[in-house]
């Protein structure tokens, strides 16, 4: 106890729900040691970011910490005054948050951000905390670390944003610093850079760390312990080894469990192409820089096709210039043996009626204001010419196909799903207009473990039985190994390799996409290590 | 030009000056295409509301010289009047030798009594700038400062207050408010004088002093709108995720609003307190009235009654000018305060 620089003892949250009081987070214990590094794990909503802000005494609108203690190095920050907690945060114990993209403030530049914790705690003065920040920035292996701390936020990439956001967090050298999920919106390889040197660092300055994640992968390299975390319950903890070696509660093992995701053996003919491009080109800007540079890829009839690649490889360009929504500057589309109008204001009704776009995110895809009778009754207007009777009959059909109740969802408003519910919402609304190719443009990417899986289900079963073909984007190569036939790997505009799944998961690799493929984290806690070693290696000879 | 707003946007910065020229030029360029656009716009706009103006001019019922000459009047002196005056001409030819004449730089004089209106407007112009800037000074500062403090202290009773008392006065009529103001100030406690005559040779202080109800008046109109403005965009910007880390690290809360949320609340504050710099100069006819204030406002009443062409449109056409002018402000204010527009990537 005494070694410890934080102790929770029955921590409670309660949040108002629809204006009832609920538990969140059910009595929770938690010691840290200094210097040592404690995973959370779990899934979403299992209460992991609210644990990790009310280590700070800090609690989300609406959420407030109803019982229990939190002993931070001998102050009870569950009783403590705002002005006692004022002076801890940021000091002593710091945050780094999920999206450094969204975290910094847009309005000013970042080492000016970085400094306003130490002078206005009154530790530092401006030019000594700008040379701090300076040697940190080196530290982290941001480029030209002299000159990056003065741009603003959205003159960085999401993994420098992510490192310089490290940065902060160390400005005051903390006792404590809570990681909330902070590689979880980058993409593998980014992924890397980030890890190696948050981890780095933090044994550097010998900080402590609550280290909050859902993927165990990631957990395993970062830290000691591990405790894992249930609908704001705990469920099991013990030192990263022999958690990974012998989870001993069923809830964890099933986290352990290698997706069980099977695919089924289809018969297509791969003579009969539905959809290719021809040597596209794209940019956002005319003379702009190419986003898409001679692009060609071949789709068959009734194949799940993945096109995979890290961010800004032009995964999601495609899929605009595929829609029309972009136009191609150069190329040509092909489909059922058509050439296509690249913009979709020439395409006719049929052509549109047959390609159907799936979004990233469900929230900002599905009208607020309209309720899923609305919203699935539309296409079937637009495309079909249905009405009245005909037209409600569909979409209760519509909504039975994705496994959602119509007598409880009919009348329902978007905001009224979850994550998961709105994603098949979504299909159903591509699904309305009875299309052959539906393109899925990172569709589970916001959802986790769990419900990724139903999703993933329920597109294999649509596709058996509506003979559907799909282009499925993602970053994800565990996605791409569970549902694809085909893949094509993307790297900065280019198409670097189209193959059948099996050839790209066995060897020989092609040089990126064994990069790729290598960069997916590792249950071995030892494996970040053995990667770091090994490319270091690499880039010797 | 460009000296000047480069400090406005005060990017010059000591360690990385070429950094800066390099992208601030680029910015600079884009700005001065925009401000250029607008600019010509705006006297497409102008020249739009001159037609109209001119138009419903010539619908009002009856005209100046039957308004001079009085109704004994025979139809012939009527009539003689009228070709003196140029009236008997068509309107077309009528709008466009008056065109023709303000493009080269004269309003030409006052149809009802021959004076320049260059001469009419020069008084006029400086008394209604300096009624709307003193205003102003009160009013921007006080909406700012008190929208601020509401969204700090949000629903709290200080809030409520705030915002009861600002939306009651925004919600009676202007001259309303003035009588009301008139009643307390002027006739219960006469501590201001409740006719806001002022001449040219008045010195600032006086001038200071009987302007201040109609002042009064007009910053109650406009102090509503920009404070709850101001309220609604720091409290919309305070959901975001770099306001809950500006807490996190430990900033006071009047730090993480000054700091972090009003200067991204800036844009729509700044279009809000354009559109009611515009009113102070344009709306303030019945304050002015109200008030026998010397100022534009008054001479447009004045000569709308008198039938005065000339002089309604040249008065409409500074009102639109000022409008033009100052949501191009707004809006390159709005550009110059925001790094993203300033500094691409």
């Amino acid at each position: 106890m005494l070694d410890n620089i934080l102790t929770i003892r029955g921590l409670k949250i309660t949040a108002k729900i629809d204006g009832i009081d609920s538990d969140i987070v059910h009595g929770i214990d938690l010691d840290l040691k200094r210097g040592e590094i404690l995973g959370l794990i779990g899934e979403s909503g299992a209460g992991k970011s609210s644990i990790g802000l009310a280590a700070m005494g800090f609690t989300r609108n609406g959420c407030k910490i109803s019982a229990g203690e939190i002993d931070f190095d001998g102050l009870d920050l569950a009783r403590a005054t705002e002005k006692q907690k004022q002076n801890l945060r940021g000091v002593r114990i710091a945050y780094v948050a999920q999206s450094a993209a969204a975290s910094f403030n847009p309005a000013h530049r970042l080492i000016d951000q970085y400094a306003e914790a130490p002078l206005s705690h009154g530790l530092s003065n401006a030019l000594e905390s700008k040379q701090e920040a300076i040697e940190l920035y080196r530290k982290l292996q941001l480029p030209t670390p002299e000159e990056i701390g003065f741009r603003y936020p959205h003159q960085l990439s999401g993994g420098q944003l992510q490192r310089a956001m490290t940065a902060m967090a160390m400005s005051c050298k903390p006792d404590l610093i809570i990681f909330d999920e902070p590689t979880t919106a980058l993409d593998v390889t980014t992924q890397i850079e980030v890890l190696s040197a948050i981890r780095d660092i933090v044994r550097e300055y010998k900080t402590a760390a609550l280290y909050i994640t859902h993927d165990l992968a990631v957990v395993a390299q970062m830290a000691d312990r591990i405790q894992v975390l249930k609908d704001g319950r705990a469920v099991e903890m013990s030192e990263t080894s022999k958690m990974l070696a012998a989870p001993q509660e069923d809830y964890t093992k099933t986290l352990w469990a290698v997706r069980n995701f099977q695919r089924r053996e289809k018969a297509f003919d791969p003579k009969d192409i539905i959809l290719s491009l021809n040597n596209i080109d794209a940019s956002y800007e005319r003379h702009g820089p190419k986003i898409l540079n001679d692009v060609s890829i071949r789709v068959v009839r009734g194949q799940t096709l993945a096109v995979v690649g890290e961010s800004g490889s032009g995964k999601s360009t495609t899929a605009r210039v595929l829609c029309g929504l972009l136009e191609a500057s150069k190329g040509e589309l092909v489909f059922n043996g058509d050439v296509l109008p690249l913009n979709y204001r020439k395409r006719d009704k049929s052509t549109l009626k047959n390609l159907q776009l799936i979004y990233q995110m469900a929230d900002t895809a599905l009208n607020p204001r309209q309720t899923l009778l609305q919203i699935l009754g539309r296409p079937l207007e637009f495309y079909l010419g249905l009405k009245g009777e005909e037209k409600n009959a569909r979409v209760a059909q519509l909504l039975e196909q994705v496994e959602l109740e119509p007598k409880r969802f009919l009348n329902r408003y978007p905001g009224e799903l979850s994550g998961g519910q709105k994603q098949r919402v979504s299909i159903a609304r591509a699904l309305a207009a009875e299309p052959e190719l539906i393109i899925c443009d990172e569709i589970t990417s916001a959802l986790d473990q769990a419900v990724n899986e139903s999703i993933l289900n329920l597109l294999n079963r649509l596709q058996e039985d509506l003979n559907l073909t799909y282009i499925f984007i993602t970053h994800d190569l565990a996605t791409v190994r569970a549902i694809a036939d085909e893949v094509v790997v993307m790297w900065q505009g280019k198409v670097l390799e189209q193959s059948t799944t099996e050839a790209l998961f066995s060897p020989p690799y092609h040089e990126y996409t064994e990069r790729l493929l290598s960069s997916v984290p590792q249950m071995d806690p030892q494996w970040l290590d053995e990667l770091l070693l090994q490319r270091a290696k690499a880039e010797a000879i | 030009m460009d000296s000047v707003l480069w400090s406005v946007g005060g990017w010059t910065h000591d360690r990385n000056n070429v950094y800066e020229l390099f992208m601030g030029s680029i910015a600079m360029k884009a700005i001065l295409i925009m401000v250029l656009q607008r600019l010509s716009l705006g006297f497409l706009t102008l020249f739009v509301v001159s037609v109209i103006i001119f138009s419903a001019v010539e619908l009002l019922p009856g005209d100046l010289a039957q308004e001079i000459l009085g109704q004994s009047a025979t139809p012939e002196t009527v009539a003689a009047f009228r070709a003196e005056l140029g009236l008997d001409k068509p309107a077309v030819q009528r709008y466009g030798q008056w065109l023709f004449n303000v493009a080269s730089g004269d309003f030409g004089h006052s149809l009802a009594n021959g004076r320049a209106i260059s001469e009419l407007l020069a008084s006029r112009v400086g008394n209604t700038l300096f009624l709307a800037a003193y205003a102003a000074i009160i009013a921007v500062p006080l909406s700012l400062i008190l929208g601020i403090l509401t969204a700090l202290y949000r629903n709290s009773w200080f809030d409520r207050s705030v915002n009861v008392l600002t939306l009651s006065s925004i919600s009676f009529p202007e001259f309303f408010i003035a009588y009301i103001l008139i009643l307390a100030f002027a006739v219960k406690i006469p501590l201001f004088p409740s006719l806001a005559n002022i001449y040219p040779d008045t010195p600032l202080g006086d001038m200071l002093y009987r302007a201040a109800l109609p002042v009064m008046t007009l910053v109650m109109v406009v102090v509503a709108h920009m404070m709850r403005m101001t309220r609604a965009a720091i409290i919309n910007v305070l959901a975001s995720p770099y306001v809950e880390m500006a807490r996190l690290k430990g900033l006071s809360p009047f730090r993480v609003i000054v700091k972090h949320a009003l200067p991204n609340a800036l844009a729509p504050i700044i279009n809000v307190i354009a559109l009611n710099l515009a009113y102070l100069v344009v709306g303030v006819v019945v304050v002015e009235v109200v008030f026998v204030y010397p100022g534009l406002g008054q001479l447009l009443v004045d000569s709308v009654s008198k039938r005065d062409v000339t002089v309604v449109q040249a008065v409409s056409l500074i009102f639109a000018a000022t409008f033009i002018l100052l949501n191009l402000v707004a809006d390159v204010l709005a550009i110059v305060t925001n790094p993203r527009l300033l500094n691409p990537r």
